[in-house]
């Protein structure tokens, strides 16, 4: 499994309320989600995602549960986010949706492509190169079905 | 020998395993999509209807339409499956779970990042998603990775004004945010035995803010009889020698009170540095600080005069209503000039009611004081329900009296 894009730097402890806002939670429309996402961190950021890579400081998603915030990332186009360290509902949830994290300590650079490649266990970006904290291989096998629904329709 | 948590989830710290669930729930901030992605999983109907609860407290009663709706479809399903259903007016998710629907020893998961709440009772509880929660109605089951556990060390006792919300952000703040990062905190030593439930629940429930998976307390004779309160008979939970990845030393004693300041739960300083500091709303409640003992300490405080700045009290459940109701507190409390919501969570955040405008300050005793979270613009500052009282008379940050 591999993504790439062009990174999105993000500092450390970004919350899941910074992620999707509070008052954005009430709705089924994930467009919403989509167009709201870090608007309490920068409003002109939802417009940087499509096909972007997050390369963010350590424990991103931290706070509350909301599944919304992965969702919301995912639907704005993220392929996948790099960080030392993630919340751990966050992570499962990230999974679970389908999209790719990886736990790496990667220094970021605005717009630089950064790489991940889950299957080797690496992250790069155009001059360094970082280990990937491994997933269990249930963990992968969720990811690469697409999410959890999609790997538990597989298994009936 | 082995930890709390190892001991529930039956494996060595490090292994995954696959559980069967005890109980779950979701609130109506989280069950929508529960619901939604259940649905997604192809019809497969529910596992265990009498472990799974729906309990309603993030928008009640609902504020538009759009609200409405998702609550009317998400109570519809609830009834019709039969889960155990409560509607606005119940109460906060933990608290309800907390009044007699969790056990020492159980495997309980909540739809909500607080659900570490109920690691109060020896049970290991700990927040999920929606697609897990989805996956739980429809198996009973999900996996866990068996975590390592951080030891918090009490000794000595809390006096004066000083609460166990002091006691918490302290704790909270010399982890920091990650701290416990895909770890369980298990709260052990001889200041334990002299918490209160009230009060282990509020330190169970920042154990998240930590990033820790679950907080758990040995079941000993202080669950025993709070849960005997509500016709369970339980055994205490033996500790033994067991392997902490590192433990934390606190003396209650020494514990002064605190506020955490905004935008971090870890960032505290002492009431008295803060002094001074002008508010423009109080908020009690909350499934931190919104308990019987809290509402009693509020109104202990505010008896007899008038709150100088804008108050809101919302009680943690009916429950906890009702019992200020019997015993004259919501008089108090009442008649001090607060504004009483009925039993919910929505100002914490930001999602109904009590929402604060751009620039003012919000002195609150939940959990968590991110940027913008009650309203954009606002600062929220965490203390006590004793500082929170005191500093809403005083119209300013300032200390409660012994």
């Amino acid at each position: 499994m591999r993504i790439e894009g062009p990174a999105v730097c993000l500092p450390p402890d970004i919350d899941t309320d910074l992620i999707i806002a509070g008052r954005y939670l009430r709705t089924k429309d994930r467009s919403i989600w989509a167009k709201k996402v870090f608007e309490d961190l920068d409003p002109a950021l939802s417009g940087r995602l499509n096909g972007a890579v997050i390369v963010a400081g350590k424990n991103f998603g931290c706070g509350s549960s909301r599944e919304q915030a992965a969702v919301a990332l995912k639907e704005a186009g993220v392929r996948g986010v790099i960080a030392p360290s993630f919340a751990r509902i966050f992570f499962r949830n990230a999974i679970n949706i389908g999209l790719p994290l990886a736990e790496a300590d990667l220094p970021c650079r605005d717009g630089e492509r950064v790489v991940i490649d889950l299957t080797s266990g690496r992250v790069c970006s155009e001059s360094l190169e970082r280990p990937v904290a491994p997933l269990s291989a249930r963990m992968l096998d969720i990811l690469s079905s697409g999410g959890l629904v999609e790997f538990w329709r597989k298994k009936k | 020998m082995t930890t709390l948590s190892e001991q529930i989830l039956g494996a060595p710290a490090g292994e995954y395993v696959d559980r069967r669930v005890d109980r779950a729930y979701v609130h109506d901030g989280t069950g929508v999509l529960t619901l939604e992605t259940w649905k997604a999983l192809g019809g497969s109907g529910i596992s265990c209807p009498e472990c799974l609860f729906v309990l309603f407290d993030h928008i009640v009663p609902a504020n538009n339409s759009t609200t409405a709706d998702l609550q009317h479809e998400l109570r519809d399903f609830a009834r019709h499956a039969g889960l155990h259903f409560s509607d606005i007016g119940g109460g906060i998710c933990h608290q309800l779970m907390a009044e007699g629907n969790a056990l020492p020893g159980e495997i309980v998961v909540g739809a909500d990042s607080h659900t570490c709440t109920l690691g109060a009772f020896g049970a290991f509880a700990t927040g999920v998603g929606a697609t897990d929660m989805a996956a739980v109605w429809a198996s009973g089951t999900t996996w866990f990775r068996v975590p390592d556990s951080i030891g918090i060390h009490l000794t000595g006792s809390l006096s004066g004004s000083v609460e166990a919300k002091d006691l918490a952000l302290t704790y909270v703040s010399r982890l920091g945010m990650d701290g416990a990062s895909y770890h369980s905190l298990e709260f052990i030593g001889e200041g334990v035995s002299g918490l209160s439930m009230d009060s282990r629940l509020t330190l169970s429930n920042l154990a998240v803010e930590t990033g820790a998976k679950a907080g758990l307390f040995y079941a000993d004779h202080v669950t025993r009889r709070h849960l005997g309160s509500f016709g369970h008979r339980v055994m205490p939970q033996e500790q033994g020698d067991c392997n902490y990845r590192v433990e934390y030393h606190f003396d209650a004693g020494e514990i002064v009170p605190v506020v955490a300041v905004p935008p971090r739960v870890d960032t505290i300083r002492p009431v008295s540095d803060l002094a001074g500091l002008e508010l423009d709303q109080v908020f009690v409640g909350t499934c931190t600080n919104g308990r019987s003992e809290d509402l009693s300490r509020f109104a202990n405080i505010v008896r007899g005069k008038r709150v100088k700045v804008r108050t809101i009290v919302a009680p943690a459940s009916r429950k906890v209503l009702e019992n200020a109701v019997k015993t004259g507190l919501l008089m108090d409390i009442l008649a001090a000039g607060c504004t009483v919501l009925p039993p919910g969570c929505g100002p914490c955040l930001g999602a109904h009611m009590g929402v604060v405008g751009e620039g003012e300050v919000c002195l609150s005793t939940s959990n968590r004081n991110f940027r913008n979270r009650m309203g954009v613009g606002g600062e929220i500052y965490l203390s006590s329900v004793s500082t929170a009282a005191a500093s809403a008379v005083a119209g300013e940050i300032c200390i409660a009296g012994d």
